[in-house]
């Protein structure tokens, strides 16, 4: 598995071949609050970069999942919309949201800046 | 620039996450804000609510200069008694609600919202010309703390506070205590829907009395909680939100506050005329309103009677303890004999159904 990168948009990504696993960081959910819906593309989905791919929301707030570069989505995850407190307990396991394959490279940051980023 | 409560480095400890509210850093939650929502539903919870402005007014003419200054009929109250009252501006829109305690014949204290504790002082400093009273501030002195849920009286009651029994004190009263021999005010007031208490404390004894009372409220399901709790709390208990509900652009009528302002008084007041003059037949008032599924209505979102926008929610959440979507707007009186009402939810428009507030209302 490689590791983990991040973007300014407080998600995170994981890629495994083509496909890239992207999800909400952790600091991004604590900020956002019990999450209590999420809204999910739909699979083939095509989308440009910086485009919302979904919501997630809180009791007090409303988060967007913004694709961090262009291509298209291969994989949702069910389990989030049916328990969307997976995204509180578990936001870079269990708690994924989107499978996509991206189309461009995304601009990420690694591990350290997104700490540094967060401090 | 931002102001710290008494409590601030103890939150910190708790691991709170701080949020900017009113030009304060406060606790907007500490782990959960459901889970503590849930804590003041079912056992207790505790808020820092130091950010509040504590105002004393006190003199032989001080109920008569409150019942001039605020909307509602003051100088009647009981000893002990508290009051939730508007200050209004002349042309009858809300400076503030406010709850005035009286304390003694002359002697009051009204507490108003941090947003709007520098007007409130400006404008009682402005309306006491000519009565025999003094406004003081007392704001930066005082810290607030309040325990609220069905255990909240079983924990205030075990923190060492010297006082007359607890079970001696109703709702919507308050009486003197002793914490580690500094004078303090014990109120049984919220802003949660639950029964609870609101401790005035001097900020030096802010840290004890709140380190011992989460100490003591441990074993009974005290949890800390933040403002994100606290604004859903009182959503569901249909409670108004300065900014939100009210403001100087609604007559307290609009915000179905009406039988808050004393017309029955003899005395005139700041806003009277305004308010007999009543708003206009189509001015927006303020209902309630529930929706299906999960998504909420939130403040700003609009409000269609069919295809004509005809409002737009001030508050709204998908309410924890329901499980529905609960939402407080504004919107066209007609609006409200609709059957056909829906929410903008960013595009979506979500079917909404207009009902009675509060929400939520606590078992007797």
């Amino acid at each position: 598995m490689t590791e983990m990168q991040y973007t300014k948009d407080h998600e995170w990504i994981r890629a495994e071949g083509d496909i890239a696993t992207v999800g909400i960081t952790d600091f991004a959910q604590n900020s956002l609050g019990d999450v209590v819906y999420v809204d999910l593309p739909e699979v083939d989905q095509e989308f440009t970069a910086g485009e919302s791919l979904g919501e997630i929301e809180s009791t007090k707030s409303v988060g967007e999942l913004f694709a961090p570069a262009a291509g298209t989505v291969v994989e949702v995850n069910d389990a989030v919309a049916d328990d969307p407190t997976l995204v509180n307990s578990d936001p870079t396991g269990a708690g994924w949201l989107v499978k996509v394959r991206f189309s461009e490279q995304p601009e990420v940051l690694s591990a350290d800046e997104y700490a540094e980023l967060t401090k | 620039m931002t102001a710290m409560t008494p409590l601030a480095q103890v939150h910190e400890s708790a691991g709170a996450l701080f949020t900017d509210f009113a030009g304060w850093q406060m606790p907007v939650k500490y782990t959960s804000e459901l889970a503590e929502h849930q804590a003041v539903r079912t056992a207790a919870g505790m808020f820092d609510l130091s950010h509040m402005g504590e105002i004393r007014v006190q003199g032989a003419e001080a109920g008569a200069f409150l019942d001039m200054a605020f909307a509602g009929r003051l100088s009647t109250m009981k000893l002990g008694q508290a009051k939730y009252t508007l200050l209004l501006a002349e042309n009858g829109g809300i400076l503030d609600d406010v709850i005035v305690y009286r304390l003694g014949d002359t002697n009051y204290l009204v507490v108003a919202n941090a947003s709007n504790c520098a007007t409130v002082l400006e404008q009682l400093q402005q309306r006491v010309a000519g009565f025999d009273a003094t406004v003081a501030d007392e704001s930066s002195e005082t810290a607030l703390i309040a325990v609220q849920g069905p255990a909240s009286a079983e924990i205030v009651s075990a923190a060492g506070i010297e006082s007359e029994p607890l079970d001696g004190l109703k709702y919507y009263r308050a009486m003197e205590g002793i914490f580690e021999g500094e004078d303090m005010l014990i109120a049984r007031t919220g802003y949660t829907g639950e029964d609870g208490f609101e401790l005035y404390v001097p900020n030096h004894a802010a840290v004890s009395l709140w380190e011992t009372l989460a100490r003591v409220g441990e074993s009974k399901g005290l949890q800390l909680c933040g403002l994100a709790a606290r604004d859903t709390l009182r959503l569901e208990a249909g409670m108004p939100l300065y900014g939100n509900e009210l403001g100087l652009d609604w007559l307290p009528e609009q915000a179905g506050l009406g039988k808050v302002v004393a017309l029955t008084k003899d005395e005139d007041f700041i806003g009277r005329k305004a308010v007999e003059q009543g708003a206009s037949a189509d001015a927006p008032v303020l209902v309630a309103l529930t929706a299906e599924g999960r998504r909420a209505g939130r403040s700003g979102y609009p409000v269609f009677d069919g295809d004509q926008e005809v409002g737009v929610v001030t508050s709204g959440a998908l309410s924890p303890t329901l499980g529905v979507p609960i939402a407080m707007a504004y919107v066209h009186p007609a609006a409200r004999d609709s059957s056909e009402l829906s929410i903008d939810v960013r595009g979506k428009r979500i079917p909404a159904t207009i009902t009675s507030l509060p929400f939520y209302k606590r078992e007797a």
